[in-house]
């Protein structure tokens, strides 16, 4: 390789620096306190039911743990698949993988219950769960994500850059999928009784993954005047792009299973058109904000060449994978179970007890607070490890990455 | 577990398994009736639950409940107010500043009566609906610490000093037999331990069990207003009243599909 990629540690002024850090802070301290007056009043306090037991804290928790494990993919591109022009762009990527997934567990873990028994959790384990797999799952991708950046960033670790690099590639396979199975393993939910998920949420952490990536790296180049080229702009985007594409894809397969698949019609009817808010939610956010919107700009000649508007595409797939993850998760607990096939349910339980009807749920305030949190810890980690250590490079300029991208 | 107590639990599983074996023998010999049943009391329960917090339970029981839906009638909710009693879930209090309306799906029930039309027919059924005490319980699969978890003799239930909140047992439940405690809680029975953040559902009076009478609230509540409409009792014995109400009529599991093996099972539905 005939260039070195110079890092350096981000050098934006320190009134920016600290009042960045002052507003996440801020933010973080709002979400515990949320989560503080969740735990002590109860889950009352938010829209969540017997019916809906699972809330938006869980859709941001969902999402920052699947956006984690795509996160780490711009460096597997370069280590594992050996593409020089993302050799550079691998720190970054770990260290917003770790962060991404530090802020999605605590959001996890703060809704739980009982958080305060996060040692039972960490010491009783029944291996048939797939939750308690998930564990290790989630601890093991943070050792080895930290790992990882050790041998990229330390010269005694070099050569071990491309074995752990595979290792951490296909350990997050295993980690999406596993993220995909907690769904795929409730065998009484229609929605979720499908092989199709586990690959629709890999390819939808690819995407989301890259979306944070990027917007990350743009805003962080751009505050303290870094050059990023335009051919290496266009490459991110264009990976960018094929992901999105393959939501779509999986999305159609999603839907034509279920459709083919006698006992999912009527989920399909209520997600596809009855459904209100989830329909919305699913043709407004999954598909049009989250796909068809930025695909329009990715491949848009004059757009997709301007950085705001990449910058656009990649707020539009977040916000459209947030809206996915809520139709996903929120919009499968509230349509009824089916228990009773041909038969209409006309009471269940003390009237207002939801059974046969579509279960109400509005989140709250304290639910919103808390999620919002946990993107700020991914944020906070992200800001203060590109200031204190040399995550970024110097320059991505065209001229810059020229020397890296034939291998000698 | 502790490693004693799980020696413990051990060999009483040892040493009950002679006689499980005879019983299934006996029960499988016993009538027609008793042939259908045979995947049923076959079905002894492998993956050993953990006792409940006084002594080992044995396999040599499988409880679990008959309901004649013909029989439950309109309107009545004897059943339900029983459990409430019971199980003190009629102590639960709206906590201040919260809806009515959601209110209804925030706090615990252990048993519902469902009310049915046939969608062709138009014919209604009513029917209590609880915990089925799967013996192949999706909740106790995916708890992540093995708080939800099926005692020897069948019973499904959640160790509430071990269940973090998670809720994943509420999502595998097939039957919404389970609740979340969403409110701190001010009142509760000894004998029903209930606490803010855990879950919890049916546990067929297991504290009337463990003291060897063998009831349910339920059940006897039915029976007192004369519906007779819920029969509970071991469904390894082929002599219980379960197994003889069992014989008489075909019964079925809701979800069959699923292939649960409930231990609760619905005749007229
Ligand atoms: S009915 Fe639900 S709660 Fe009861 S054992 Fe079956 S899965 Fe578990
Ligand atoms: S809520 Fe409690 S009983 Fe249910 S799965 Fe979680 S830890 Fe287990």
């Amino acid at each position: 390789m005939s260039k070195r990629i110079v890092y350096r540690e981000w050098l934006i002024q320190p009134e920016r620096y600290w009042g960045l850090l002052a507003i996440l802070a801020t933010v973080i301290a709002i979400g515990g306190a949320s989560a503080l007056y969740m735990e002590h009043e109860g889950h009352w306090v938010t829209g969540m039911t017997n019916s809906v037991v699972w809330g938006l804290p869980h859709v941001f928790a969902v999402f920052l743990i699947v956006a984690a494990s795509g996160a780490l993919n711009v460096a597997s591109i370069g280590t594992v698949f050996n593409k020089p022009a993302y050799k550079p762009l691998g720190r970054l990527s770990g260290l917003l993988a770790a962060g991404l997934l530090v802020g999605g567990l605590l959001v996890l873990v703060l809704d739980l219950g009982r958080p305060d028994r996060l040692l039972v959790a960490m010491t009783t384990y029944n291996f048939n769960s797939i939750f308690a797999w998930n564990i290790f799952l989630y601890t093991g991708f943070l050792a080895i994500t930290i790992g990882y950046l050790w041998t990229m960033a330390e010269r005694k670790g070099n050569f071990l850059q491309r074995p752990v690099g595979i290792f951490a590639f296909l350990w997050r396979l295993a980690l999406t999928t596993g993220t995909g199975s907690i769904f795929g393993f409730l065998v009484g939910r229609s929605a979720y009784d499908t092989a199709v998920l586990a690959p629709m949420f890999v390819v939808m952490s690819f995407a989301y993954g890259v979306a944070i990536y990027m917007l990350v790296l743009l805003t962080s180049f751009a505050w303290d005047g870094r050059p990023i080229g335009p051919k290496i702009l266009r490459r991110l985007k264009n990976l960018l792009g094929l992901f999105v594409a393959g939501i779509l894809y999986f999305t159609l397969i999603y839907h034509l299973t279920n459709l083919y698949g006698a006992k999912s019609t009527d989920f399909e009817s209520f997600l596809l058109l009855q459904g209100g808010i989830y329909t919305l939610m699913f043709w407004g956010g999954w598909v049009l904000v989250g796909g068809l919107l930025p695909l329009g700009i990715i491949y848009h000649p004059r757009l997709s060449t301007d950085r705001n508007w990449i910058a656009t595409a990649c707020a539009l797939v977040i916000a459209g994978g947030l809206a996915a993850m809520y139709v996903i998760i929120i919009g499968s607990q509230a349509f009824p179970l089916e228990m009773f096939p041909g038969k209409s349910v006309l009471a269940f339980g003390a009237p207002g007890d939801i059974g046969g009807a579509v279960a109400p749920y509005m989140p709250t305030l304290a639910e919103l607070l808390l999620g919002i949190g946990g993107v700020a810890v991914a944020m906070l980690i992200v800001s203060v490890g590109i200031r204190v250590l040399q995550f970024l490079p110097e320059s991505l300029s065209d001229r810059d990455m020229d020397g890296l991208v034939e291998p000698v | 577990m502790s490693r004693e107590e799980e020696q413990r639990v051990d060999t009483q599983r040892r040493r009950f398994l002679g006689v499980a074996t005879a019983g299934t023998v006996a029960g499988t010999a016993v009538g027609s009736g008793a042939l259908t049943l045979g995947g049923l009391a076959a079905a002894v329960a492998t993956d050993a639950a953990s006792a409940p917090r006084t002594e080992p339970v044995s396999k040599i029981h499988r409880w679990g409940m008959f309901v004649d839906a013909s029989k439950c009638a309109d309107g009545c909710t004897a059943c339900v107010d029983a459990c409430d009693q019971e199980n003190g879930l009629n102590l639960q209090s709206e906590p201040h500043g919260s809806n009515e309306a959601k209110w209804q799906n925030q706090r615990s029930v252990w048993i519902r009566k469902v009310k049915l039309q046939d969608r062709a027919s138009g014919h209604v059924t009513n029917l209590p609906l609880m915990c089925q005490h799967c013996e192949h319980p999706p909740c106790v699969d995916v708890c992540p610490t093995g708080a939800s978890f099926k005692r020897a003799d069948g019973i499904v239930m959640v160790d509430r000093h071990t269940c973090i909140g998670c809720r994943y047992c509420m999502m595998a439940c097939p039957y919404k037999a389970r609740s979340f405690i969403h409110e701190q809680v001010d009142q509760k029975l000894t004998r029903a331990p209930r606490g803010k953040g855990c879950v919890e559902s049916c546990n067929l009076c297991a504290h009337r069990l463990d003291e060897g009478d063998i009831s349910t609230a339920c059940a006897q509540a039915c029976a007192d207003e004369n519906h007779h409409a819920i029969v509970f009792g071991d469904l390894k014995d082929p002599t219980s009243p379960v197994r003889q109400a069992m014989a008489k009529q075909a019964s079925r599991q809701i979800r069959e599909d699923l292939q649960l093996n409930t231990g609760v099972r619905y005749a007229g539905l």
